[in-house]
């Protein structure tokens, strides 16, 4: 299937700063320092994501990486729009292609989901429409955004089903959602979510509600769009097995602020931030020898400091001393570590022959 | 850390026990539950077979993991070793007894004997009753001697077993974290000192960085209380991870059964062997190099089961004989491990080769890529 | 970390699963958890929820004044409810106004309107909760058999309540009236009749819900006796929603009390004061003297109000979705 769209985005002017990694290629998605307030009424306001910057180029996949509250989703609802306008509040800056998206008109807002970016939920039965054939809800998405013509629509649609793997799909256009089994579900909604050919696709959970056989079936499909139409993905899971398969560079979040970021292979080979660390650690392996106890990380995800007065993390951390009482700990490089691998922690786990930047006071 | 290896090697010690030593003995089991139709006249139009002939041995202090799909009949054969759920055939005997064949009242104490954690730990226990009156139920249930005194001596003792404090007691199922209330779940479970505990998918609910937490908890209990588990999940490496016998179910059967580190070692059922290709591994250098084996189509329906083997119809190895019209019977192929499969030694030697172009109509994927 | 047994997090007592690492100074602790000793049920949690809801407070408000008015009416009440004592003081074209004697004057028959209003209250309590309680009471015994044992006995009882719910509670309190004559007790069996297949349903259907899940399956694993799961966990899961509806059909009952009554179903009695029989007897005098008709029908409303707005904050304040 040919790509209409242009080979390169419209350069952004990006500014300097550390986040950002690897400099070849433009982004076209370019989060800066997005924050996200919850307010309600009679309550102080839940700060839920807090300074997050990341970017995904085309063709790349960006895993964003965190557990329950860790704010991941929340902040691809930010990037889409998604936000309920009267009880969140959203800073900072998100461009796509250099369009900043944040404060935009509802209704252009609107045109570009669907077209530009589209995302794909955890759970595909509670995202389709149950009394809606599945060919309408693809033709929907293609004449809202397109002028196509109904038989055009139909046709392309019967051609994406095809693509996304979805047996006989000139019958299945006319097939209900509960007609089709889970993992044909997803297809289905990958299918709706690439009908516009979006330059971004956000997939939120996309394989947790699925079996193994038919998560790894779906991955290699998204594997495949992305490599095929240098679509830019940004997948959002908590299963660390998913991002070493399918992501470029890891973004890695606990309790509303990215502690780690780095390239696949740096995150997992030198984990620095020490959640990161012990997240792998903690993690059955199938290829790890048996028998030894696993080592766990103590507490759980809402044992938390404000990350205003600490590192959120240090009530669960084993290194946790009054260095991470430090409420500006930024987001740095690291001696030892590659342009590239940043982690926001007091200290780091860093391969033997480097020092910590920062003398640590001790405990 | 002695303790634990101490313990530890003890688990993980292959099965030297006798047959005496089995505590768990099911044989031929079948869960069948009828499909019916009508408004006022129930009609019976047929049967999910969502168990079909299962054959099951549990040692003493061991531990059974029970890998496969969802559908595939794994928490229903849970419940039915536990006749939570009503067996249509086969036989379930704990430790000689028939549990089958119990009434009412005998199975009811028989109970105490086998307990169950279940998968999501918020609605498995009750919201309206305090940690307290959860853990003493079970006691008083059974008449556990000693009255309330005692009762409430026992539950601070089950909540310092697994690692609560005994403030914990007086509070609510919705004040604790995910991880918390399964330690609550398991407490319960433990009161009565079972000999036998069921637990259906007792990690898959919670956050990653607390799994490991209950993981070792059921470890650590295990080595103190003597228990004997069997494990449901669709997380093979949690499975490996707990289990010192695996047995892998597909569609209401269990088609490959060995001790935890030969199966993952030497798997040989063809399903097994995509199941542990599809299951993403957190390291990048292994998922770059892995082979996958990708199964194509989805589950066929446990109404209507695949005549033959009843893979054949997602099997990447099918072969034009036997497979779609022979039932393939469980053979021994090493020690202890039991395969359900016409070609095992042939897909074990390389002589017979995973296909992409499966006969499947839902081939596309693989179609595609080939 | 040492190479502790127990996983970690069991620790040292304290708030559970919050103590800091080993090695953390003071300022690094988390605050100590705010909440008292005692775990907070979802009884206390709706509890504090309820007092926090303008709308609970302001219900609770018209209820308890209501409540209060009914039990010391005759405290409350310048005169005895005898009635029609003032009667040669009315005459066919005009009732006396608000004086000293009768603060708000005499009624079209000559008793006094703020004795008859505050007796009515009485009789609205009376009725009201007698027919809820018959309702609440046959309704839940009937959900609860149809709930817990499922079945053929919920089939049969569901048939018995469907056919109750298909006959108008008009005309069953007409044919009560009809066999018993028209009395207090007519209007209560009645009305209460009427709604039992409000309830049974209800709690039917939110039985229903409980038996599937997974800590009712939980105390059967445990060893339960049937009843006690049926008692002690089914039960008090599904009540919820027929307590809220309870406090809601107050509100109904007691603007049904005065619909009958206006029917003339109600206690034949001419000195029982009641606010429907009011609105009957203002009737005539609509035009001269229509505040005999908006009294006792202001009473009917906001008294029906305060029930609706009290069942409406309890609703919210027990909803699940509202937990922690």
């Amino acid at each position: 299937m040919p790509d209409r769209r242009p080979p390169s985005a419209v350069p952004s002017a990006r500014p300097g700063g550390g986040a950002v990694p690897a400099p070849e290629g433009e982004a076209l998605l370019e989060v800066r320092d997005l924050g996200v307030e919850f307010v309600r009424r009679g309550a102080e306001p839940v700060r839920a994501v807090d300074g997050v910057s990341l970017s995904v180029r085309p063709g790349e996949v960006r895993g964003l990486v965190g557990e329950s509250g860790s704010g991941k989703s929340v902040t691809s609802l930010a990037v889409m729009g998604l936000l309920p306008r009267r009880s969140s509040r959203v800073t900072g800056s998100v461009r796509l292609a250099g369009t900043e998206l944040l404060g935009m008109a509802p209704k252009r807002l609107a045109a570009l989901r669907g077209d530009q970016m589209a995302m794909v939920f955890q759970d595909p039965m509670s995202s389709l429409n149950p009394v809606v054939p599945i060919g309408t809800q693809v033709t929907e998405v293609l004449r809202t955004h397109t002028d196509v013509d109904r038989a055009a629509a139909r046709d392309e649609a019967e051609d994406l089903l095809r693509r996304v793997g979805i047996p006989d799909p000139r019958r299945r256009l006319r097939d209900y959602p509960h007609q089709l089994s889970g993992g044909m579900r997803q297809r289905a909604l990958i299918a709706i979510a690439l009908a516009c050919k979006p330059r971004l696709l956000i997939a939120d959970e996309p394989t947790t509600a699925l079996d193994v056989t038919i998560q790894a079936q779906v991955l290699e499909l998204l594997r495949q769009l992305v490599g095929e139409t240098g679509t830019a993905m940004l997948l959002i899971t908590h299963d660390l097995g998913v991002v070493a398969g399918l992501c470029d560079d890891v973004t890695v979040m606990y309790s509303g602020r990215v502690v780690e970021e780095a390239s696949r292979r740096e995150l997992f080979g030198r984990p620095a931030h020490r959640y990161t660390e012990g997240l792998l650690a903690s993690v059955p392996r199938m290829d790890a020898p048996r028998g030894e106890p696993l080592r766990p990380i103590p507490g759980t995800p809402r044992d938390l400091l404000p990350w205003s007065r600490a590192c959120a993390f240090a009530p669960r951390c084993a290194h946790a001393d009054r260095a991470c009482a430090d409420p500006d700990l930024a987001l740095r490089e690291l001696q030892g570590l590659p342009a590239g691998h940043l982690a926001r922690c007091a200290h780091p786990a860093l391969p033997e022959s480097a020092a910590p930047v920062t003398a640590g006071v001790g405990a | 850390m002695s303790a634990r290896e101490a313990a530890g090697t003890a688990s993980t010690r292959p099965a030297e026990g006798t047959d005496d030593d089995v505590l768990l003995r099911v044989r031929g089991l079948q869960v069948h539950f009828p499909i019916k139709k009508g408004l006022l006249l129930d009609r019976t139009v047929g049967h999910v077979r969502a168990v079909d002939g299962v054959d099951l041995d549990l040692r003493r202090g061991q531990t059974y993991g029970l890998v496969g799909e969802s559908g595939c009949g794994k928490s229903t054969l849970g419940r039915a070793v536990l006749r939570l759920e009503e067996p249509t055939a086969g036989s379930v005997e704990l430790d000689g007894q028939d549990v089958l064949a119990l009434g009412r009242g005998e199975l009811r104490s028989l109970r105490r004997r086998m307990q169950m954690v279940f998968q999501d730990p918020m609605s498995s226990l009750d919201p309206r009753q305090s940690v307290e009156s959860i853990l003493t139920e079970p006691l008083r249930a059974h008449g556990v001697p000693g009255g309330p005194a005692a009762w409430r001596e026992r539950v601070l003792e089950l909540l310092e077993v697994v690692g609560l404090p005994a403030s914990a007691a007086a509070r609510y199922p919705h004040e604790f974290s995910g991880g918390q209330r399964q330690r609550i779940g398991i407490a319960r479970a433990v009161a009565l000192s079972p000999d036998l505990v069921v637990a259906d998918e007792p990690v898959s609910a919670l956050d990653v960085s607390v799994q490991a937490q209950v993981v070792n908890l059921l470890e650590e209990l295990q080595d103190r209380l003597g228990l004997t588990y069997l494990v449901i999940a669709h997380d093979l490496a949690v499975v490996r991870h707990i289990s010192d016998v695996v047995g892998v179910m597909y569609l209401g059967v269990v088609v490959e059964q060995a001790p935890s580190d030969e199966l993952y070692a030497n798997p040989l059922h063809p399903y097994t062997l995509s199941l542990m290709s599809a299951i993403p591994v957190p390291d990048p250098a292994v998922e770059d190099s892995r082979e996958r084996i990708l199964l194509t189509g989805d589950l066929p329906s446990p109404a209507n089961p695949p005549s033959g083997c009843r893979f054949h119809t997602r099997c990447p190895f099918r072969q034009a004989t036997r497979c779609h019209d022979e039932v393939p019977l469980p053979r021994e192929l090493a020690p202890d491990h039991v395969v359900a499969c016409h070609w095992a030694e042939e897909v074990r030697d390389g002589r017979v080769r995973a296909s992409s172009a499966s006969h499947d109509p839902t081939a596309v994927v693989a179609d595609e890529r080939a | 970390m040492s190479g502790v047994h127990l996983p970690p997090a069991g620790g040292p007592p304290g708030a559970p699963e919050a103590d800091p690492p080993p090695g953390t100074p003071a300022e690094l602790a988390l605050e100590p958890q705010a909440e008292d000793e005692r775990g907070t049920s979802l009884w206390r949690g709706a509890w504090r929820r309820l007092r926090r809801d303008p709308a609970a407070i302001v219900g609770a408000v018209i209820v308890g004044a209501f409540v209060l008015v009914a039990v010391l009416a005759p405290l409350i009440a310048p005169y005895a409810p005898a009635g029609a004592q003032w009667a040669g003081q009315v005459t066919p074209s005009s009732v006396p106004g608000p004086s000293d004697d009768h603060l708000l004057g005499l009624d079209s028959f000559g008793s006094d309107l703020l004795t008859q209003l505050v007796y009515g209250a009485r009789q609205s309590l009376v009725i009201g909760v007698v027919s809820t309680v018959i309702g609440l009471g046959a309704g839940t015994v009937l959900g609860l058999l149809a709930g817990a044992f499922g079945g053929w006995v919920d089939v049969a009882v569901m048939r018995v309540v469907d056919i109750m719910l298909s006959i108008p509670s008009l005309l069953l309190a007409v044919s009560i009236a009809a066999v018993v004559g028209p009395s207090a007790t007519a209007l209560m069996i009645a009305i209460g009749a009427a709604q039992v297949p409000i309830f049974a349903r209800l709690l039917r259907g939110s039985m229903l819900g409980q038996r599937g899940s997974d800590y009712v399956l939980a105390a059967s694993s445990l060893g339960l006796r049937r009843r006690r799961v049926v008692m002690s966990h089914m039960l008090p899961n599904s009540l919820s929603p027929v307590i809220v509806q309870g406090t809601l059909t107050l509100a109904t009952a007691i603007i049904e009390v005065a619909a009958l009554s206006y029917l003339g179903l109600g206690d034949p009695n001419p000195t029982v004061a009641e606010w429907g029989r009011m609105l009957v007897r203002a009737q005539d005098r609509l035009a001269t003297d229509p505040h005999l008709a908006i009294l006792p029908g202001v009473c009917i409303a906001v008294t029906a109000l305060g029930f609706t707005l009290f069942g409406e904050a309890l609703r919210e304040s027990l909803d699940p979705t509202f937990r922690r």
